[in-house]
């Protein structure tokens, strides 16, 4: 900590202010500097909790970061981009592995996503109209999305087990829908058991948006539509959906970047070593640096995650935005 | 006035990353011990009872022995395992850890590689009574061999093959069975009672290590060169995993719904009398803590290929066991040697291997007849005679991982109903060993 201290002084001597330096015009110095100082201490702050580690990592990405340096990891030899190389050399184990896992990642979250928005969306126009029970029935549908996570996943973990869980007490004992019982945490089921628990902890959180959003839409534009003769599905399509786009956006953008860095889910849910068919990145990342004890390599994974993050993030704000962009302005 | 603004914030920000980066390069791991703070010591304890609960009931009146001894008072923190590597490997890199700990023995040398614990020279075993006072086998997984120790044995343990007395009379078998193929040919006859023959934790990426190691050894092959270079896919290595995998996909004696285990199920399913054996390090004490008696079970050698268990091919377990290090950032160097001299002396070594049902690496401690009880002899002699080492060897954490992946990978195939072969066997061990760092 006192590196921060050390350093608040130091920033002082760079702050606009000084650096301008017009002398002649003291009252304005003090005019422009004074947001600046107020906006340090949460600037510092931001600074130490997001940006820092952020940095840290990007330059662990680049160093042979092993067992052998982590001790004074100031030491590590410098890796160029070795560490980077090493990730998408598709044709090597290493860069095989991740890009399966990146794929594995992309094709459950476009699934997880997708699913958590249309049960959040159906869940949340049909409990707009009011009636008994509607305030019982949206506190119960949050309750998955308010349980910690690890209680709520380690509960699934004992459902899904294969030789007394009552996932396959059900499916198997009860409907006899398979021949024999399922694995569920190892093998290829593992995706679907994966999926079903992200689904079932992401949808409240549409719902809740979805529901925020819906209280906006003015009522006289459904009775209008009601008198025009248009039908509860032309209703949605024509209403309550365009009316959404905005609340959308950012809910399916959130949706995708949390499901997709999902940690403790599959973490949780597999262990360690995950399964090969629910090997999701950010495990996998985990393996390669804590597990393998390889930090540069982990950290070179991790900002190669930040930057496919990023351009996804980048093009689906101008696709998403492009049409409104007149409207808005 | 636009861009200045812009420029100062970005000043501001590429000089506090900077200094920050910079700090984070390893100010605060440079130093070594000291004796900052002589009256107090922090201690991680790994978790060998049945709980953390019964841990602490265990070691706390211990600890408050040393207090009165010393005047030092420790602070206890049992540390589950599915944490502690983590938990150790985030004290190394920021020098901010315990000042004593235990490590599972098979770590010893990747975490010296570290450098992150003391090393226990010749003038630091004098002042815990000399290097001698601890038997040959234990010494031998304390780090790479011709370095100085990473740290001392605390307990010793073995794999030993742990059987249903009831089951197997049931099923008409006379004792235990002394070869695998015995085993399988006894399964055959507890199947046909309608109980499950022998338990396996098949997720379980460090149990798998252990037992593919026992059986690499009777195939007369090691994981790692003399050198230690990974070596997974040799003849040898790849009929042994594919001899364990088999107990599940061929001979069907382990369950097939093990392959998920990895939470010490295999050890209530034998406690409650569903499996007849169980291949295990001290069970004793976890059995008792659900509910089995002492006299429903007994405890036998580890079974080999042939004749009886020895040296080389005829080995029948690793060396298992929990080391005591002492952290090289301690405040509280002269502390922590006491504290291990405590820990390892003659009485406390009784009383905690009897409390873990382990056996004292301390020869002296070993005389004590509650270590010849015949299942406390069936351990002690597995370690002075059958038992093996893991590789020493720096990567030897990595080689757990990717291995014990590889075969917790097998079993699931072998559970979905694939088949096993000697194909997708090398497949997955050739996989393994190209994700060992290269260097």
């Amino acid at each position: 900590m006192t590196t921060t201290v050390t350093e608040q002084a130091a920033v002082r001597k760079d702050s606009p202010g000084e650096a301008d330096g017009p002398r002649r015009r003291p009252g304005r110095i003090r005019r422009i500097g004074l947001p600046y100082l107020l906006l340090l201490p949460a600037l510092i702050l931001e600074l130490l909790v997001h940006l820092v580690p952020m940095v840290i990592g990007i330059v662990m990405s680049f160093k042979e970061l092993t067992q052998f340096y982590i001790r004074d990891w100031g030491t590590a030899p410098w890796a160029g981009l070795d560490n980077y190389a090493m990730s998408v050399d598709f044709n090597a184990p290493v860069g095989e592995a991740l890009l399966h896992s990146f794929l594995v990642t992309v094709a459950f979250t476009l699934l997880s996503v997708g699913l958590c928005w249309l049960i959040g969306t159906a869940a949340a126009i049909s409990m707009q109209d009011t009636f008994r029970g509607r305030g019982l029935l949206r506190a119960l549908f949050l309750v998955p999305y308010a349980l910690p996570v690890y209680a709520a996943v380690i509960t699934w973990v004992f459902m899904f087990q294969h030789d007394n869980g009552l996932v396959n007490h059900v499916l198997h004992d009860q409907l006899h829908l398979t021949d024999k019982p399922s694995f569920w945490l190892i093998g290829d089921n593992s995706f679907y058991a994966l999926l079903t628990v992200s689904v079932w902890k992401g949808w409240p959180f549409a719902f809740l948006i979805v529901m925020a959003g819906l209280q906006n839409i003015p009522r006289e534009l459904y009775e209008a539509a009601a008198l025009d003769g248009a039908g509860v599905w032309q209703q949605i399509r024509r209403i309550t959906l365009p009316s959404l786009s905005a609340v959308n956006q950012v809910l399916v953008l959130v949706l995708f970047l949390w499901t997709f860095n999902d940690f403790n889910t599959p973490y949780v849910l597999f262990g360690k070593a995950a399964p090969e068919a629910a090997d999701l990145v950010s495990v996998h990342i985990y393996q390669a640096s804590f597990v393998t004890w390889n930090f540069g390599a982990g950290s070179a994974m991790s900002v190669l995650l930040l930057l496919f993050l990023l351009i996804v993030t980048g093009v689906y704000l101008a696709v998403t935005s492009r049409g409104r962009r007149p409207a808005d302005a | 006035m636009r861009t200045i603004r812009a420029a100062a914030a970005g000043a501001v920000v590429m000089s506090l990353a900077l200094a920050v980066t910079a700090c984070g390069g390893g100010s605060s791991t440079d130093g070594g011990g000291s004796d900052d703070s002589p009256k107090e010591l922090t201690y991680w304890a790994s978790n060998q009872g049945a709980s953390i609960e019964i841990d602490k009931k265990v070691l706390q009146p211990e600890l408050d022995k040393f207090e009165k001894e010393t005047g030092i008072k420790v602070k206890l923190e049992v540390v589950p395992w599915s944490d502690l590597l983590n938990r150790i490997l985030t004290a190394t890199t920021s020098g901010q850890g315990p000042d004593v700990l235990n490590i599972g023995n098979t770590w010893s040398a990747s975490l010296q590689a570290t450098g992150g614990l003391l090393p226990w020279d010749d003038a630091n075993f004098a002042k815990i009574g000399g290097k001698d006072r601890f038997v040959e086998s234990a010494l031998g997984s304390t780090g790479t061999q011709g370095q100085d120790p990473a740290a001392v044995p605390l307990y010793s343990m073995a794999y030993a093959l742990y059987y249903n007395k009831q089951l197997l009379a049931d099923a008409g078998i006379s004792g235990p069975p002394a070869t695998w193929d015995q085993l399988v040919a006894d399964g055959k006859k507890i199947q046909a009672k309608g109980k499950q023959v022998l338990g396996a934790e098949g997720a379980n990426v460090s149990e798998n290590v252990h037992h593919v190691f026992t059986f690499a050894k009777q195939h007369g092959v090691d994981f790692f060169t003399a050198d230690g270079k990974p070596d997974f896919t040799s003849d040898g290595a790849v009929s042994a995993v594919k001899q364990y995998v088999d107990l599940m996909a061929k001979d069907k004696a382990i369950p097939e719904g093990n392959a998920e285990y990895a939470q010490n199920q295999s050890v209530s399913d034998f406690a409650k009398g569903r499996t007849a054996f169980l291949l295990w390090q001290s069970a004793s004490a976890n059995l008792k803590s659900q509910g089995m008696d002492e006299d429903k079970y007994g405890i036998a050698p580890v079974p080999v290929r042939s004749g009886t268990p020895g040296t080389g091919a005829q080995v029948n377990s690793m060396v298992a066991g929990i080391n005591l290090a002492v952290f090289k950032n301690t405040d509280n160097l002269d502390g922590a040697t006491k504290f291990v001299k405590f820990m390892t002396s003659d009485e406390e070594q009784k009383i905690l291997n009897k409390a873990y049902s382990s056996i004292p690496p301390v020869a002296a401690a070993q005389a004590d007849p509650a270590f010849n009880t015949p299942a406390n002899a069936v351990l002690k002699d597995t370690l002075a005679k059958s038992a093996a080492a893991l590789p020493q060897v720096a990567d030897e954490s990595q080689f757990e991982t990717v291995v014990g992946t590889a075969v917790k990978e097998l079993f699931a195939e072998a559970a979905a109903g694939r088949a096993v072969t000697t194909e997708s066997v090398k497949a997955r061990l050739e996989k393994a060993q190209q994700q060992m760092p290269t260097k």
